[in-house]
């Protein structure tokens, strides 16, 4: 395993930490575009920069900003009094805990039929474009259903109400 | 420890960290952030298996994670409009004080 | 003289024969029809109890009639009808009658009798309120007593008998709102029962000794040869033949039907009864229903009889006959109730009878009965004359000097107690006599005869003292004395015409009636008086009668003590007096014996009953109560309770996992999270392995 694929591990990780550990809620925003583009970068090194590329502009792109949106208009940035982590939050590290321990040990036992190294392959668009136009037609009309769809449904659902209080 | 597998290491790690966030915080916005998390661990795990496994010339794993990532931006935009939508409602995002639906 | 009955086979039963059962039915159908009817109906009530037993008289004269033809052409008559009752089995329980001359001249007399009784009633009891209801009881007894004169079978004969018994407790306590008349009808029953138990245990024995019911049946019969031949071999315990045995139970309810010794006690406590009652039921017809009965089943009494001497069975008949007569006439001396007199007099006069039957035979004691019948009914219906007359009284020592004022009572009443007395040419002087020959030519002993004959001197006393108080001296009583209606008196005429003629029959010369039962032709011949010992005795006992006749006539005369000064015997004799007049305390010894024992039994039983057996239900009781009671607990605590408690911890249970339900999104979250770790936990293992 070459160098740069622990040091992007290692930024997707801490990232992503400090994302669910911060008390500024924007800063865990912040922290969760760091974890995003390291995901993009490990798209790259995986030589699916299609991907890669589709991570950046959507996820940092979009998902980043809405969230941050959310947080400003729900005044997650003030502070809360009681504390960030939930009550009963012990439970919850411990399921978390719990499934990194199966999946982990899932892994590490069944590197037999793990397959090695292969070839690189070869990518470009023009082949991406005859799949998505090809193969995978149908996924791509009903995401573009479920985009419609999604977007209508987010509207309608933080519209404000016909006289309700602002 | 083949490259598949640190890959697929990496991602269960995260894959965990973002459960743990999404089953910590209180902040209802920051459990849809640990959900995020938890997708992208997915796909990463998707896109190491298409690179290491048979048939890399399909394209299938990595087009699933592209559709993975469609998907993933629609549910986070309908999620964070239902959090304002509570917000206006609970005048909060604390998830413990949200327990309208207790039995 | 003894006799033994001589007939010979049967006829066919004639038209009147067959028809025979209607002589007691019309009285009992009568009886029924005035029960039905309201009180108000007196005279219809009174009619129908008239006619009916009229009927039956006409038909009793016309059984006698042919009775009588067969005997006058030489052919005896015994006709049976017997027909089963119900069968059970092989064996039948058979029913009947039977016409020959013994039930034939029952007959004539009880209807006889009993429709003068009947007239005279209608005049006695105009007052009362209950007539109807009197009639009714009346009738239904003359139907009865009819049933117990025809029957030819022991049970139908039983049957009637307690019929009798039955009617004679409902007329005796007819004013039952009196006590004392009420106590004399439960008396009166009680005591007749104790001997109707050995009648029926004699009863029982018949049957399964001889096989049948009934007495006559075509030589099947029990009072037939073969019959007797077989009960007088077989053992009836004590050293007696069966024979013997059956015949005691037998005489012991004729002993409690009859009044005699010892269970005399319920006939003078009877006069509590109207006197028809008395007339008919306590003098000529229930009493002598015992002598009839022995009557009856004289063949099996005198079974094994050889001439010149006599049988166990009549033996004891004669004695217990011959003591009655002359202990209820020592009693009868010192009575002050007119009835009472006649009731004491009623039973020494069954002991002549009875003694009749065990020294002479059947027709010396029916001849007997059947003049007594007549003069006694007489004497009774003249005491209620009387009664009236005095506006109710009864006790002697308050009337007197009647003789002016009731001259047809007076009359009759005194052919009536010369009868009785036996005072030539009246009936009673026939009979008695006939009855004092047997017992003068009675082998075993002459103690009957001494016995009988101070018997006879007593009756003329008592009967003497009597008519003094009564008819004589001068009137001690309240108001002014009046004769009786006609309704009353002619009864009284027609009866004392018998009184006086009807021992004719009887006579040494002309033995008719001795004759018409014992199927044997009668010539009248004067030279019957000459037979031997026959004038003597004729003579010893008019002379007997004449003094003391003499004797109560000097004591008692035309003098009228009043009732506070002492009797004239008293002074005599005052102890012997308040012996006699307190009934020689037979009454008393049953009561401290008998009564005292049956009382202390029942104390024990009812303690018996109250704290043993009451104790055990109540054991029980409790036992349940404590059975119900752990039942109870068991039921609340363990049952309810421990259903109660299961409820509850569902309860917590299901509050316990409601919890689950926080509302919280991420307590969700986290079980799907957990849910996943062991799903993935067990798909790894499974395919591992």
């Amino acid at each position: 395993m070459n160098v740069v694929f622990w040091i992007l591990a290692v930024i997707t990780i801490l990232g992503g930490l400090t994302a669910v550990t911060l008390k500024n809620t924007v800063h865990c925003a912040l922290a969760l575009t760091v974890a995003f583009a390291g995901l993009a970068l490990l798209f790259l090194e995986l030589d699916a920069q299609f991907a890669g590329f589709a991570q950046i502009l959507v996820y940092i792109g979009a998902v980043a900003i809405l969230v941050v949106f959310a947080i400003l208009l729900t005044r997650g940035s003030e502070t809360p009094s009681e504390g960030v982590f939930s009550r009963t939050w012990f439970a919850g590290l411990l399921i978390a805990a719990g499934v990194f321990s199966v999946l982990a040990w899932a892994v590490l036992h069944s590197t037999a039929a793990l397959p090695h190294e292969s070839n690189v392959p070869a990518v470009d668009v023009r082949q991406i474009g005859h799949a998505l136009m090809g193969r995978y037609v149908l996924p791509l009309e009903i995401v573009a259903l479920l985009l419609t769809s999604a977007m209508l449904g987010a509207v309608i659902v933080a519209m404000h109400e016909k006289g309700e209080q602002k | 420890m083949t490259p598949l597998a640190a890959y697929l290491l990496v991602a269960a790690l995260v894959f965990a960290i973002g459960l743990a966030g999404a089953l910590t915080r209180r902040n209802a916005i920051l459990v849809l952030i640990g959900i995020e998390l938890m997708l992208n661990a997915a796909n990463l795990n998707l896109v190491a298996f298409w690179r290491y496994g048979p048939h890399p010339e399909l394209l299938t794993g990595m087009m699933f994670a592209v559709f993975s990532i469609a998907v993933a931006a629609a549910e986070a935009a309908v999620g964070l409009g239902l959090v304002i939508a509570i917000y206006r409602h609970a005048r909060t995002t604390d998830l413990d004080e949200i327990n309208r639906m207790k039995g | 003289m003894q006799e033994a009955m001589q007939f010979t086979p049967y006829t066919v039963a004639s038209w009147i024969g067959k028809i025979l059962w209607l002589i007691p039915a019309l009285p009992i159908v009568a009886a029924g029809f005035i029960a039905l009817l309201k009180q108000p109906k007196r005279k219809l009530a009174s009619s129908l109890a008239i006619s009916a037993l009229f009927v039956s008289l006409l038909l009793a004269l016309a059984a006698f009639g042919d009775v009588l033809a067969g005997w006058a052409s030489g052919h005896a008559v015994r006709e049976t009808v017997n027909f089963a009752w119900m069968h059970f089995g092989t064996t039948s329980v058979d029913l009947g009658w039977v016409l020959d001359p013994l039930s034939a001249v029952m007959l004539v007399m009880v209807t006889f009798v009993g429709l003068l009784i009947f007239i005279y009633s209608v005049g006695y009891m105009a007052h009362d309120e209950n007539y109807t209801r009197f009639f009714c009881f009346l009738s239904l007894f003359a139907g009865a007593m009819l049933g117990v004169v025809i029957s030819n079978s022991i049970l139908l004969l039983f049957m009637c008998w307690e019929l009798v018994g039955l009617t004679s407790y409902l007329l005796i306590g007819f004013w039952f709102q009196k006590p004392s008349a009420a106590a004399a009808a439960k008396k009166a029953f009680l005591t007749t029962r104790v001997g109707d138990i050995f009648f029926l245990l004699g009863i029982v024995w018949l049957f399964a000794q001889s096989g049948t019911l009934l007495f006559y049946n075509q030589g099947a019969g029990s009072m037939e040869p073969g019959a007797l031949a077989g009960m007088l071999a077989a053992h009836g315990g004590l050293g007696l033949s069966a024979a013997t045995a059956i015949g005691l139970l037998i005489f012991a309810g004729a002993v409690g039907k009859s009044g005699q010794l010892p269970l005399h006690v319920w006939l003078p406590d009877a006069m509590e009864g109207p006197t028809p009652v008395s007339a008919l039921i306590h003098a000529a017809t229930m009493v002598a229903a015992g002598v009839y009965l022995i009557a009856r089943v004289y063949p099996l009494m005198s079974a094994g009889l050889q001439p010149g001497g006599t049988t166990v069975a009549l033996s004891v008949v004669t004695w217990v006959g011959a003591a009655t007569a002359v202990f209820a006439a020592l009693i009868a001396v010192a009575q002050n109730d007119i009835k009472r007199i006649l009731a004491y007099s009623t039973v020494s006069q069954l002991g002549y009878m009875m003694a009749g039957l065990g020294l002479g035979g059947v027709a010396i004691g029916m001849f007997h009965l059947i003049t007594h019948a007549f003069f006694k009914a007489l004497l009774f219906m003249g005491a209620g004359s009387v009664i009236h007359g005095c506006h109710e009284e009864q006790d002697i020592r308050h009337m007197g000097g009647l003789w002016k004022d009731m001259r047809w009572t007076f009359y009759t009443y005194a052919a009536g107690m010369l009868a009785l007395a036996g005072f030539i040419p009246f009936a009673g002087f026939w009979s008695k006599d006939a009855i004092l020959e047997s017992a003068g030519s009675w082998h075993p002993s002459k103690a009957p005869f001494y016995l009988l004959v101070f018997g006879a001197l007593l009756t003329a006393f008592y009967m003497t003292r009597q008519v003094s108080y009564v008819f004589f001296g001068k009137f001690r009583g309240h108001g002014h004395a009046h004769e009786s209606p006609r309704v009353m008196t002619v009864p009284l005429a027609i009866l004392a015409f018998f009184a006086v003629v009807l021992g004719l029959v009887g006579t040494p010369a002309w033995p008719w009636f001795r004759s018409f039962l014992t199927d044997r032709p009668s010539h009248f011949e004067w030279a019957g008086f000459a037979e031997p010992g026959i004038f003597t005795l004729m003579l010893t006992s008019t002379a007997v009668v004449v003094v003391g006749l003499l004797l109560g006539w000097w004591l008692y005369g035309n003098k009228s003590p009043r009732a506070e000064e002492p009797d004239a015997l008293e002074k005599v004799m005052p102890l012997v007096w308040r012996a006699l007049s307190n009934r020689l305390y037979v009454d008393e010894f049953y009561g401290a014996t008998f009564i005292a024992f049956y009382f202390w039994w029942a104390r024990v039983a009812d303690w018996l009953d109250r704290c043993v057996w009451g104790g055990i239900v109540a054991a029980v009781t409790w036992l349940f109560g404590l059975l119900a009671r752990f039942d109870r607990f068991f039921d609340e605590n363990w049952v309810n309770g421990g259903f109660d408690k299961g409820c509850e911890e569902l309860a917590v249970g299901g509050g316990l996992l409601a919890r689950v339900q926080s509302g919280r999104v991420q307590t969700y979250l986290r079980l799907l999270a957990l849910a996943v770790v062991v799903l993935a936990a067990i798909l790894i293992w499974s395919s591992r392995g």
